[in-house]
């Protein structure tokens, strides 16, 4: 299904990626590992997105609540004294899956602006529930250890928490391919392209969207229990309704319903926020804050000349 | 009338203070083609979405194989084998000419929670979706996106994916409309092709295809069935002739 180009990119990508900690290492400058990190982060979560938005035409302005569940089912735990990795990822993935589980189930019924709005409503509620418990540091924030496993796999080494992230990423990247390709994820796409056609076909559509929303969430649950991991830190503002539309502007970037493109919209957009700033100093002190004002063109560009995305740029099989 | 596959008993919709439907009752008998004519606003478009299960009826039930399924969903309807083609062309417009049928194949077959094969590989969906292909002359056009198929082909392709869920009733919501003298004629042979194999509800607004087709007729007029029976009974209706084939006729 992918062409020639498409596994040339992700073959040097990859590569790229998995050269990172050893390369940075030599150039003394680990910061750029643990930025990568933090770009295949936001790269996991932008998958999960995608898997709704890009390939079941659901427009989840709420992802955010995702990312915060998983970041809190690491601190909260960890505030108690429980660093076991394997319970705490079992608690951001169950927890998360069960939030949209509930969250999918309401606002699945409605669809268009309405879906939009109440999904981010949701997370409004989320960002306020983070607000408001105090115990857990309220709106300043908690600082958190990172989650334990079996002893090869130490986090706070920045190498091993690296490769870690990466490898939740290809498992997640491999897991969505697969979907998007098997039954189910054929129903998911035929429900975007014609829902009233699938259910005339004997498709009860509410259960599928609301399988693939609860799948969505979960594995953005896992980006979020990374997050917390990468930053030993979690505020309410990873729930931010800024936040869930980052994902939703770096799904853009990478290409809609195309899974690969989600990494290199997560690359394009953090680079952006990184470096913008840095180049906008240049030209006048304290024009870095406003950097946002060249995003929005670039997106405007982006979207009037290659609706595809990032990924889209590269020479594609026909289908 | 107890052996009726499909039967309508006292139906009534209404909007408003307009009665769309109003105290309707059909029965369709198993193997029988059955055409409901009217002419516009005479509630057909009505009747199929109460039918079909995408509107509610205020009052009566709809039964099916014995079974009222008044209260279904559409899936629901289509898994008890009950299959529509609207009125204005539906289908996956994404997908190519072969996956929208191999879609109408795999709803058949169960449940379609499998996460991990790759489906357009899988032998058990293509198979049955190329012979039902075949039968409708769009072999050529498998690999075509059914967005750009001609309009009378995107027609044919509907009808391939109702006959892949090899339902026990076809509910034909016009099929030739807006098609072409040719097309016509094609789709109404192929109907003719159908007949005998399955029960069918062909909901038709153009008379001419109704009468060379159907076993019985229904003669919908504002949500009333006035009249049903064969063509030659219809023909020859007072009723029916001051109703519609009166006005219609020119």
């Amino acid at each position: 299904m992918l062409s020639r180009a498409q596994w040339i990119a992700i073959t040097v990508v990859g590569a790229a990626l998995l050269a990172v900690p050893s390369t940075m290492a030599a150039l003394d400058e680990p910061f750029y590992t643990s930025l990568i990190a933090r770009i295949l982060v936001f790269a996991i979560a932008v998958v999960s997105l995608d898997l709704i938005l890009g390939y079941g035409g659901m427009v989840s302005f709420g992802h955010a609540a995702y990312l915060g569940i998983g970041a809190y089912a690491v601190a909260i735990p960890s505030y108690y004294g429980i660093d076991n990795g394997y319970l705490q990822l079992l608690f951001a993935v169950g927890g998360s899956a069960l939030v949209a589980l509930f969250i999918g189930a309401v606002s699945l019924r409605t669809s268009g602006l309405y879906f939009i709005m109440i999904t981010l409503a949701f997370t409004q509620m989320l960002f306020y529930l983070g607000v408001s418990l105090e115990e857990y540091g309220g709106d300043d924030g908690i600082n958190t250890n990172r989650s334990e496993f079996a002893s090869w796999i130490d986090l706070y080494d920045d190498a091993t928490l690296y490769y870690f992230v990466l490898a939740c990423l290809a498992v997640c990247l491999v897991f969505s391919y697969r979907l998007v390709h098997s039954r189910f994820g054929r129903v998911i796409r035929g429900v975007h392209s014609n829902e009233a056609r699938m259910q005339a076909m004997g498709f009860p559509t509410f259960r599928y969207k609301l399988t693939a929303f609860v799948i969505s969430g979960a594995m953005c649950g896992v980006a979020g229990f990374l997050l917390a991991n990468l930053t030993e830190f979690i505020t309410p503002e990873y729930m931010q309704w800024s936040r869930s539309g980052e994902l939703m502007i770096m799904v853009l970037m990478g290409g809609m319903g195309t899974l690969f493109g989600a990494v290199l919209g997560a690359i394009g957009f953090i680079a952006l926020e990184e470096f913008i700033p840095d180049i906008l100093d240049l030209f006048g002190d304290g024009l870095g804050q406003h950097w946002s004002i060249v995003l929005g063109p670039l997106l405007v560009v982006l979207v009037l000349f290659a609706r595809g995305g990032l990924w889209g740029l590269l020479p594609g099989r026909k289908p | 009338m107890s052996e009726a596959l499909l039967e309508v008993r006292n139906l009534v919709k209404r909007f408003g203070g307009i009665y769309a439907t109003d105290d309707l009752s059909i029965a369709v008998q198993p193997g029988e083609f059955h055409a409901v004519i009217g002419p516009n606003g005479a509630g057909k478009t009505t009747l199929v979405a109460q039918l079909s299960g995408m509107l509610k009826p205020d009052s009566g039930s709809i039964w099916f194989d014995g079974h009222d399924i008044t209260a279904l969903s559409t899936a629901e309807r289509a898994r008890l084998g009950l299959a529509r083609s609207f009125q204005i062309t539906s289908i996956l417009k994404d997908f190519t000419v072969r996956d929208n049928v191999a879609m109408a194949v795999q709803a058949r077959q169960g449940h379609s929670f499998r996460f991990w094969r790759a489906a357009h590989r899988d032998r058990s969906l293509i198979d049955p979706a190329e012979a039902i292909l075949e039968r409708l002359s769009l072999s050529e056009r498998a690999d075509t996106l059914a967005a750009n198929l001609a309009h009378g082909e995107q027609r044919q392709l509907e009808i391939a994916m109702v006959l892949a869920s090899e339902p026990r009733m076809l509910l034909l919501d016009e099929p030739t409309a807006g098609m072409g003298p040719e097309d016509s004629q094609w789709m109404a042979s192929f109907l003719e092709g159908l007949k005998g194999d399955y029960s069918i509800v062909l909901i038709e607004h153009d008379m001419d295809t109704v009468f060379s087709l159907a076993d019985r007729i229904s003669v919908l007029v504002y949500g009333r069935a006035i009249a049903s029976g064969t063509g030659a009974e219809i023909r020859s209706d007072p009723e029916v002739r001051r109703a519609y084939l009166g006005n219609e006729d020119a």
